[in-house]
């Protein structure tokens, strides 16, 4: 019996990352423009998805992962839509994962697939550190969660490529800076996009359309 | 609330380390953890001993560096620990934008220390000499 002291110098999170790393080469090849949407309970997720299908339904092709810690509410709503969604329950866990969304991506039809949105747990923590192999993480902060969120969730913001502040039709009710939002943001990650948004009325969502179809056309270029 | 998952990654690792180096009582497992992981200790340690209670893992201490957030002025490139998550620099003051990011999202493990079996004859030096260097 010896002791033993074994360096090793490995990122814990390998197992998933290896994962994500799978599910991005199936996109890929697929062609398919794939978001990681995150935000916190309530903020809009489920609301932005019903506009953009609206927005966008008609010129893409788009399918939707909706992950929930319990119910298949979220999928209805989508399915309503008349586009493809699968619901993931989690039962319990605060965040998606590379082997959820693989499993997920199984049982969807990907043939002429442009645009899938992965509709992430609702928690502005946990799921910024678990990457599921989309091209873009893009973020809702809802004004009525207040300006200080960035100071708050640093890792979410620095990880997303696009916030998205909605309910600004909400901004004379609530105490809510978006001068602050854009500064603390900023500060964080430079190079994130900002959109102020209204799910509800319609408002600032043509520059998000915009940005999804860039993307769209630029990851479409590798269908065969 | 992420601790479970992350419990659950680093004892695979250290099981497939154990295994690979001939461990076959792990004493001691030390990681890094930046603070934008915002991973909870005690949590983390909590959750690990839950899942490793059968195995040569069982009773390890898992010594947990919290490593702070560095970040990188752009203005004055001077490296500065984030307090308080403002990210005001000491002589510049507020970075408008472009900040840098040195260090605060390790999720890392660094080392496995433990007893080696020694069962075969044919002894391959499992001492601490000869570290494979981290890749």
């Amino acid at each position: 019996m010896s002791q033993v002291k074994v360096p090793v110098v490995r990122n814990i999170l390998e197992a998933n990352e290896r994962l994500a790393k799978a599910n991005r080469t199936i996109f890929d090849q697929a062609g398919i423009f794939a978001v990681n949407l995150m935000s916190s309970p309530g903020a809009g997720k489920t609301s932005l998805l019903e506009k953009t299908i609206d927005g966008l339904g008609d010129r893409y092709r788009i399918a939707v992962i909706e992950g929930d810690i319990q119910s298949s509410y979220d999928a209805e709503r989508i399915q309503r839509k008349g586009v493809q969604a699968v619901q993931i329950n989690t039962d319990g866990a605060c965040h998606l994962d590379g082997s959820m969304v693989l499993e997920a991506i199984e049982a969807l039809d990907l043939d002429g697939l442009d645009l899938l949105v992965i509709e992430n747990v609702g928690n502005l923590v946990c799921p910024a550190e678990f990457n599921l192999g989309e091209h873009h993480k893009v973020m809702i902060l809802s004004v009525a969660e207040g300006d200080d969120k960035p100071l708050k969730y640093p890792l979410m913001f620095q990880t997303s490529s696009v916030l998205l502040v909605n309910k600004i039709d909400l901004l004379p009710y609530v105490d809510c800076d978006l001068e602050k939002i854009r500064q603390r943001a900023g500060q964080l990650n430079p190079r994130q996009q900002i959109f102020e948004v209204s799910c509800r009325g319609g408002a600032g969502l043509d520059a998000w359309y915009a940005w999804l179809e860039t993307e769209i056309a630029r990851v479409r270029v590798n269908r065969g | 609330m992420h601790e479970m998952a992350i419990a659950e990654s680093l004892l695979g690792i250290v099981l497939d380390e154990s295994g690979r180096h001939g461990i076959t009582r792990v004493n001691r497992i030390q990681l890094q953890v930046g603070a934008l992981a915002a991973v909870v200790p005690a949590a983390l340690t909590f959750c690990f001993e839950l899942i490793s209670r059968d195995t040569i893992v069982a009773d390890a201490v898992l010594a947990i560096e919290m490593v702070a957030v560095v970040v990188r002025c752009p203005e004055c490139k001077e490296r500065f620990e984030v307090d308080n998550q403002f990210y005001v620099c000491p002589r510049c003051g507020p970075i408008p934008a472009g900040l840098d990011l040195t260090s605060g999202r390790e999720l890392t493990l660094l080392s496995i220390e433990g007893e080696s079996g020694d069962e075969d004859e044919s002894s391959e030096s499992p001492c601490g000499e000869e570290y494979p260097r981290g890749q």
